[in-house]
């Protein structure tokens, strides 16, 4: 499939590359030193990001998956947390979206568009890829639903406004058993614990939830009662395209640092990219990133065509997120010593690429995934 | 209220190289971007819309790829684009360029305020502006750094060397503005969707009733005669040693034998 992109798609494009060297570029190490940046935050809904994937009717941007692809993509080009916290507000906000009632599309898409921050909640301390051992119950009370339990590893929690929790009701049936809830940050019972120290995208906040004896309307039930998991797959078909595709602009980053690098630095009396050995590294990185971008974006436009895109969305993330760690290692490697030092660029970069091969499906289940169809044809 | 903005697309200016046998600007593999200064005449006439409510219409003048910054002022909020495109244009000066501006902004007609930026980064003339008032036969204000309507009239602060001056101006007028004026918007996606289904004009010189001897090369008073980069300044640091006095001294001495002093 040849990936064509339309006018508008390319002003998408240049606008989100403008705002990223502008803005989210120049604060990427500040917030690898401090943690989240609430200013960026603002520019970001300023600038109509928070909202690039809601229906216009809702105040949003009308973004279709390949549109926030690209948002993606070229935010990774200056920030990988960055790229982390919008994927992570996309994808719960996406949930609601495609699962909740009108009313409550009503009620959340503007917040999601004005800036309010969603996480979504599925892991916990003893499960992730294995949701069937969630151990967070909702049980349903006379005029709602009591929630107890707790989460691990959630992408926007400590800074969120609103966590979409997968919780069991029925624990007999297993992922069968697993519901969606809608849960405010002010909701009593509801302990948020210390910013992880994380390795890599320390600007994206990481926090352990409790939930004590939380009750919660009978309206915060997302969709159908016991099908939060089928739900939370089909999200995260689109939020593993976007992962390729933030994994081809963290590696194109690295590239273009160790191009500079490898172009000012000189050894033996001429600048070290004219050693091949080192030269041709540049040509394995190129063809990679350019195949980490045509596997994202065939998937995000088989998904926007509304086609079914579960195996090439697990492909193109499984590939981008292997790659682009060894590519950032690669990159790293042309800077000798100095890849060691924190006073470049590339050694953050390092470390933000490693959790994309964790989150949002680890290799090793996108590998069940995709061997498992392809076995099965 | 109808406010037109003029916007020119220049090169980068952080990339632009001169071709040392020609003196020309080398455009190859230079992107291309909206004069940032027109930017800020956008922004300020997307704010007065805001304000007074009305109409915004972007008119740039160039090859067909100008069409660029024209999208991108639809994207940023404006109402209509007018591109004038034309091989006749060619080679204009400020004088040939100021006047099918001029017979564009007619040719909309009832306009309140015209909005172009203080100059274009490439050329650096900022007579445009001014050209495009001249024929227009209304009034004027250069370095605009605030500007606000009110009852018919224009207040605008100019931003001089040395002081403010504030002006009160009857409209239909001119302005060209600072950078100081306010910070452009980005595009937001929602209207980057929107902008290409936006009324998008296109015309040439015939479209605009221009007289032949009045545009391109022919209508071009001026011309350059040699593009050349300015020698680059070379910088020295010396460090002077020895009591302050003696130091005092030998910088004294330096700055006399720079004639500096």
């Amino acid at each position: 499939m040849l990936i064509q992109l339309t006018e508008e798609q390319k002003m998408l494009r240049d606008m989100a590359r403008e705002f990223t060297r502008n803005e989210i570029a120049p604060r990427d190490k500040w917030m690898d030193d401090n943690g989240f940046d609430w200013d960026l935050c603002k520019k970001i809904t300023e600038a109509g990001f928070m909202g690039a994937n809601i229906p216009e009717q809702y105040g949003g941007g009308g973004g279709g998956i390949v549109d926030t692809t690209i948002i993606a993509q070229e935010f990774a080009k200056g920030s990988a947390s960055i790229a982390t916290f919008m994927g992570g507000h996309w994808l719960a906000s996406n949930l609601i979206l495609e699962n909740g009632t009108e009313e409550q599309r009503q009620k959340y898409m503007p917040e999601a568009v004005s800036g309010k921050i969603f996480a979504f909640g599925l892991t916990e301390a003893g499960a992730g890829s294995d949701a069937a051992g969630i151990k967070s119950q909702a049980v349903e009370t006379e005029d709602g639903w009591l929630l107890n339990g707790s989460k691990a590893w959630i992408t926007n929690s400590g800074v969120a406004d609103y966590y979409i929790i997968l919780a069991m009701t029925d624990p007999e049936q297993g992922t069968a058993g697993i519901s969606a809830f809608i849960l405010p940050k002010d909701a009593e019972g509801l302990a948020v614990g210390k910013f992880e120290e994380k390795m890599g995208v320390r600007g994206s906040a990481t926090c352990e939830l409790a939930f004590n004896n939380i009750k919660l309307p009978k309206e915060a039930l997302l969709g159908v009662r016991g099908k939060g998991f089928k739900m939370a797959m089909q999200t995260l078909d689109i939020g593993r395209i976007s992962a390729a595709a933030v994994c081809a602009g963290i590696s194109e980053h690295a590239m273009n640092l160790a191009k500079a690098y490898a172009n000012e630095r000189t050894a033996f009396g001429k600048p070290i990219k004219a050693f091949q050995g080192l030269a041709f590294r540049f040509a394995d990185m190129y063809a990679e990133i350019k195949a980490m971008e045509l596997l994202a974006y065939e998937a995000a436009t088989t998904k926007d065509a509304g086609g079914r895109c579960t195996l090439d969305a697990a492909a193109a993330k499984l590939f981008a997120t292997e790659k682009g760690i060894q590519i950032c290692l690669q990159a790293q490697a042309v800077f000798g010593g100095n890849g060691m030092s924190k006073e470049y660029d590339i050694e953050r970069l390092v470390r933000d690429i490693r959790v994309w091969s964790v989150m949002e499906g680890s290799t090793e289940i996108l590998r069940m995934i995709v061997s498992g169809t392809v076995l099965s044809k | 209220m109808k406010i037109l903005v003029f916007v020119k697309q220049v090169p980068d200016t952080d990339d632009v190289r001169l071709d040392p046998r020609t003196g020309n600007l080398m455009r190859d593999g230079v992107q291309s971007i909206i004069n940032p200064f027109d930017a800020n005449g956008v922004e300020a006439a997307l704010q007065l819309k805001a304000q007074c409510g009305g109409q915004v219409v972007a008119i740039s003048m160039g090859p067909p790829q100008a069409d660029d910054v024209l999208k991108k002022a639809l994207a940023m909020g404006c109402d209509e684009s007018v591109l004038i495109s034309d091989r006749a244009l060619g080679g204009a000066d400020t004088l040939a360029t100021g006047y099918p501006l001029a017979k564009a902004a007619e040719k909309i007609g009832d306009y309140d305020l015209i909005i172009c930026g203080r100059h274009a980064t490439d050329a650096e003339t900022a007579q445009t502006g001014p050209i495009i008032a001249a024929f227009l036969g209304i009034p004027q204000v250069t370095l605009v750094d605030k500007l606000s309507v009110e009852d018919g009239f224009a207040i605008c602060r100019r931003l001089l060397p040395d002081r403010y001056e504030t002006v009160k101006v009857k409209l239909p007028a001119l302005v060209t503005v600072c950078s100081e004026i306010n910070t452009p918007r980005y595009p937001t996606p929602i209207n980057i969707m929107k902008a290409l289904k936006k009324p998008r004009a296109v015309w040439n010189a015939a479209d605009l009733g221009c007289e032949p001897d009045m545009i391109g090369i022919p209508g071009s008073p001026s011309s350059n005669k040699k593009i050349f980069e300015p020698p680059k300044r070379m910088t020295e640091t010396i460090f002077f040693q020895g009591d302050a006095e003696a130091v005092a001294r030998a910088i004294a001495d330096a700055l006399e034998a720079e004639k500096i002093i």
